[in-house]
């Protein structure tokens, strides 16, 4: 029988009863006592050189306060890169600065260039657009091999190219791989795209600065993933505030997707603003402005190669890729083509030997960092559709290829230096052909082919590296942070808990599953567990949520904190009953003597630590508050196998997904309906990857597809209902709840299955020329395809 | 948006006036022009509101049979209303945008805009209506004159369109992902005289007639009947959802579809 409660339950999220009826409360429903409120000038060009900004006109303006410029900014540092890639000859990546606003020169469209500050919204637009920039537009450089030819225009005249760094993994392997091509029976080539998504969170960006001159103390309300990270870069890096005096909040927040995890220019901006002005400071991101300003995804042209022996066994993988950077460092931008995406490139295969080679590019195009995978969708795509097409080649059954490359002894050590923990891909691939109905494919072709559709099916593996992040790896790797998680857990005398976490929900559900586990240790309802996260004043240093971390990494934080308070309830209890803490056995809410019928209740012992009439004031304090830290000391390994049953219009080439099975082994699993509905969210975003979005800049570097009349997000009707299973479960073995994190599967495992359906429903119609389409796969381009 | 002033006159009459200040513009539902007045890509000093004038609204049948239309009648009326006596239009207009487009969006809007990817232009044009307007009638192949450009004088409202009702019709439309406008839609109408078809979506110069469709399918009204035809991409749209060959493409399978939906 399901639990209905506790882990393991379906319990139905407790943020969506305000998120449904309209009571959430999100930063732009902040509106604090005497709030101005900001525009950005913003550049119309992606390259140019910045002669002058003329703010008089705009100063002059009705309800006008200020007109900010780069040299207000002058005694402000830029903002910072929170990870330092090193190349394959050992020299540190080429890191230009990032000013706030724009110095010297506008390196993208949307490049902010002043800051407008006016009584109303409208009257900060008014005067925006009479600021007069001066700018002598310089060629933009836009395609990555081009900038990186010589005598290519520089997007930043300090360095020595457009090149951020050239990166080499394992650089010890790579004369072994190349020799493993020389030698081998076949070789599988593939080129591809993966291409540059536009996050689209539904909540556009916002930033509220507020300063208290009285006290001294900064305070920005934020739209952010992890708003420590940013008290401590904006603090720490920009304005030179230190972190007592600044409290970062990020209230409810409509999605993040990693869009929300970066430092962005505006909220350094605003802040910056309110100290000056000695007012609060809003600004609220349009739509249009979002296409243009949050760092957006993917944006990597790969050439792929396997490499196989006669009875397909894989020999070596060599990859080359090219990984947009866009116009300036993003937050962890260096690492996402790097260390999220080479140290995955074994997938769920034994290869013995790997090199993966990318050079990151300096573009005039907005950012590029994380967004929803990171760098794993990235490198599950290309070895998912080079092993689909090395099975065409060789006459081989895709799945019987993948199976028998297959790890399956566990701990496994990749030769991109990670070690899967555990797994079972034989069961994920047993069940995914259960639940897909595989069997069934033939007669649903045929029954297609009656209707003169073509039909296809894919199936692919993916794997990914989640709960992140070691801290003595990363630093190793580059990163400039430690990517531990923290949790305060506080018992009220009554007996209920408020726990404090340093991830962040922002669409994840953790008030429900976060709950769910406190609650379930100590054996008490959900109810009298309440998740508190968002506000640095009243949390403890925690790094956030993105990575699939908050459980795995968060939830294992909170359950230590935890056991520390069972610990110290242990004892009270047994003052209590004059028993020995060692006998004390902690079940449904009740402290027992074991052997005996002997018990106090939950609520006895949390008011005996607040009213200690009757304690051992002299071996333990009152109260029953804790924190831990916890830093993981591996990543978490979720894996699965998915598979897409496409139809294709064969005179207008339009895709349309018929049916997608989705079987993931993220290990336990604390509240299954809202893994469902990661998994979901996950799929429809590949979805949308694989057969909608696409970011077009023109020759001069306007994005083209800069508003939801040209950027196609995914709809309900873009998508079937889909069969999901997490019953193959190989709990982690290394972190306290067995977890895994299940928010980026979908997103990872899903592009590869379309894909590879497409192209096996143009096979099996007879167009054998076929063996790639480079997302997304518009009618347009399916037809070309068609068209030889 | 920039700040205007907005009229909302009572009659048709004070509706003319008021169009003839500078600088004014007439607002229909507004599902394009208040879109674009948001992204400040329009500044008209004064908006007449044409959506209150009870007598440019509804669905009526003229003693001819023809189905007219207000000029200031939303889609979704259209929709339901036309559905008895013009399925092909009723469906059309009950597949523009969303619910919201279709319950404040006019045809009188869209005809005058001429959006190169509106549906009604197609309708309007393959069918042969007649747009009426305050000072005249204007038939539908001497209206549309390219993209967003239309016989219409400023300030020249269009208070009906007058649809011949065909012996058959249909209006096929293939929608682009993103905005779900056309990136082509064809509409085929049979009359007891010959056949319209009229495209949207594909052409630069807007919607436009295919006659050597028409002439093919006034002798035989089948899909067939165009099975050897092609169109020249030269004139086709071309952009990040399609190329000119697609669209062009594109035109002739959804005439074929049109001709067999139509029955």
């Amino acid at each position: 029988m399901p639990k209905d409660h506790g882990i393991g339950a379906s319990t139905k999220r407790r943020e969506d009863v305000r998120f449904l009826t309209g009571r959430g409360r999100y930063t732009d429903d902040i509106n604090l006592p005497g709030q101005a409120h900001a525009c950005f000038v913003r550049s119309q060009v992606a390259h140019g050189r910045l002669n002058g900004v003329n703010t008089d006109a705009a100063a002059g303006m009705p309800g006008v306060i200020r007109v900010f410029t780069a040299g207000d900014f002058e005694r402000v540092g830029g903002l910072p890169c929170g990870w330092q890639v090193t190349d394959r000859f050992g020299a540190v990546m080429q890191e230009p600065g990032h000013p706030v606003l724009a110095t010297g020169k506008v390196r993208h469209v949307g490049d902010p260039i002043a800051l407008v500050v006016a009584e109303t919204y409208d009257q900060a637009r008014d005067a925006a657009e009479a600021v007069v920039v001066d700018i002598e537009e310089l060629e933009p450089v836009l395609d990555m091999k081009a900038a990186l030819a010589e005598g290519a225009p520089k997007v930043h005249d300090e360095l020595t190219s457009n090149l951020c760094y050239d990166w080499g993994f394992v650089e010890e392997n790579r004369e072994a791989v190349n020799k493993a091509f020389e030698t081998a029976h076949h070789v599988t080539t593939l080129d591809l795209v993966n291409q540059r998504l536009v996050p689209n969170a539904m909540e556009p960006r916002v930033a509220i600065g507020d300063y208290d001159f009285a006290t001294d103390d900064s305070t920005l309300y934020t739209t952010s993933q992890n708003p420590h990270v940013i008290r401590l870069l904006m603090g720490a890096f920009v304005l030179g505030i230190p972190e007592h005096k600044l409290r970062v909040v990020a209230p409810d927040v409509g999605g993040g997707f990693g869009s929300k995890i970066f430092h962005y220019a505006e909220e350094a901006a605003v802040t910056f603003a309110a100290r000056h002005l000695r007012r609060p400071v809003k600004w609220t991101c349009t739509r249009s402005e979002s296409f243009v300003t949050d760092a957006q995804g993917r944006d990597h042209v790969t050439r792929i190669e396997l490499a196989l022996d006669a009875e397909g066994h894989f020999q070596a993988i060599r990859t080359e890729t090219y990984a947009n950077m866009g116009a300036y460092l993003s937050t962890f931008a260096p690492s996402i083509p790097t260390w999220l995406h080479g140290t995955l490139m074994a997938g769920n295969y034994r290869t013995p030997l790997i090199y993966v080679n990318v050079k990151a590019v300096f573009t005039n195009t907005v950012p590029v960092d994380a967004y929803r995978g990171a760098g794993r969708p990235e490198a599950t795509f290309q070895l998912e559709r080079v092993i689909d097409k090395a099975a065409r080649e060789m006459g081989m059954d895709p799945v019987e290829l993948r199976r028998k490359n297959f790890i399956t002894q566990f701990p496994y050590a990749t030769p991109v230096a990670v070690e899967y923990d555990t797994g079972d891909y034989n069961a994920t691939m047993d069940k995914l052909l259960e639940i897909a109905d595989v069997a069934g494919f033939e007669a649903r072709l045929a029954e297609s082919k009656a209707r003169g559709k073509l039909r296809g099916l894919g199936v692919n593996c993916y794997i990914e590296a989640c709960g992140i992040a070691p801290s003595h790896l990363v630093g190793q790797l580059g990163a400039r942070a430690g990517l531990y998680e923290s949790a305060t857990v506080r018992v009220n005398a009554t007996g209920g808990l408020v726990v404090m976490t340093g991830s962040h929900s922002h669409g994840q559900g953790h008030e429900t599953s976060f709950a769910q586990v406190v609650a379930d240790m100590i054996g008490i309802p959900d109810n009298m567990v309440e998740i508190v996260h968002g506000d640095t004043a009243n949390t403890p240093m925690g790094m956030g949520t993105y990575g699939s971390r908050s459980l795995a990494v968060g939830g294992s934080a909170m359950v230590k904190a935890t056991n520390k308070i069972i610990a110290k309830a242990r004892k009270i209890a047994a003052h209590l009953m004059e028993a020995s803490p060692e006998d004390i056995e902690l079940k449904d809410g009740r402290f027992t003597v074991a052997g005996t019928d002997k018990s106090v209740a939950w609520g006895d012992v949390t008011l005996a630590a607040y009213v200690p009439h009757n304690y051992p004031l002299d071996e333990i304090e009152p109260g029953l508050e804790e924190t831990a830290f916890y830093d993981p000391n591996n990543f978490t390994y979720p894996a699965g196998a998915y598979a897409c049953e496409v139809e294709v219009d064969p005179e207008t080439g339009k895709v349309t997904v018929e049916r997608f099975a989705a079987a993931d082994d993220f290990g336990n699993i604390v509240n299954p309906m809202i893994v469902d509905g990661q998994v979901h969210g996950g799929i429809a975003q590949g979805i949308g990857q694989a057969l909608l979005e696409t970011t077009t800049y023109d020759e001069y570097g306007q994005l083209l597809s800069g508003s939801y009349m040209d950027y196609a997000m995914p709809r309900a009707s873009d998508v079937p209902f889909y069969a999901v299973d997490h019953s193959c479960q190989t709990p982690c073995t290394h972190n306290p709840l067995g977890v895994k994190g299940c928010g980026e599967a979908g997103a990872i495992g899903s592009p590869p299955a379309v894909v590879n359906a497409v192209v096996d429903a143009l096979q099996r119609a007879g167009h054998s020329h076929i063996t790639h389409i480079d997302m997304p796969l518009t009618p347009s381009r399916v037809w070309a395809a068609m068209q030889g | 948006m920039y700040a205007f002033e907005l009229v909302r006159p009572a009659t048709l009459d004070e509706a003319v006036t008021a169009l003839g200040a500078e600088e004014a513009q007439a607002l229909g539902g507004g599902q394009t022009l208040i879109p674009t007045l948001k992204q400040r890509l329009a500044a008209p000093a004064k908006l007449v509101c044409l959506s209150g004038l009870a007598e440019l609204k509804g669905v009526c049948i003229a003693d001819d049979g023809a189905v007219c239309v207000g000029g200031a009648t939303p889609h979704a009326v259209v929709a339901a209303e036309a559905a008895a006596h013009y399925p092909a239009l009723a469906a059309l207009a009950g597949n523009i945008g969303d619910p919201a487009v279709r319950n404040r969006g006019t045809i009188g809007g869209s005809l005058a805009n001429n959006d190169p990817s509106a549906c009604y232009p197609a309708a309007a044009l393959g069918s042969g209506a007649t747009i009426r307007t305050v000072n005249r009638d204007i038939a539908a192949d001497d209206f549309f004159q390219g993209m967003f450009t239309t016989a219409l004088e400023d300030g020249e409202i269009i208070t009906e369109v007058r649809f011949p009702v065909p012996e058959r019709a249909a209006y096929q439309k293939f929608e682009q992902p993103a905005s779900r406008f056309a990136l082509v839609g064809v509409f085929v109408a049979k009359y007891d005289d010959g056949v319209r078809v009229a495209v949207t979506g594909a052409s630069e110069g807007g919607v436009f007639r295919w006659a050597e469709a028409e002439a093919a399918l006034s002798g035989d009204f089948s899909a067939g009947a165009i099975a050897g035809l092609s169109l020249d991409a030269d004139m086709m749209i071309g952009d990040l959802h399609g190329s000119p060959e697609y669209r062009a493409h594109l035109v002739k399978v959804l005439t074929g579809r049109a001709v067999t939906a139509a029955g």
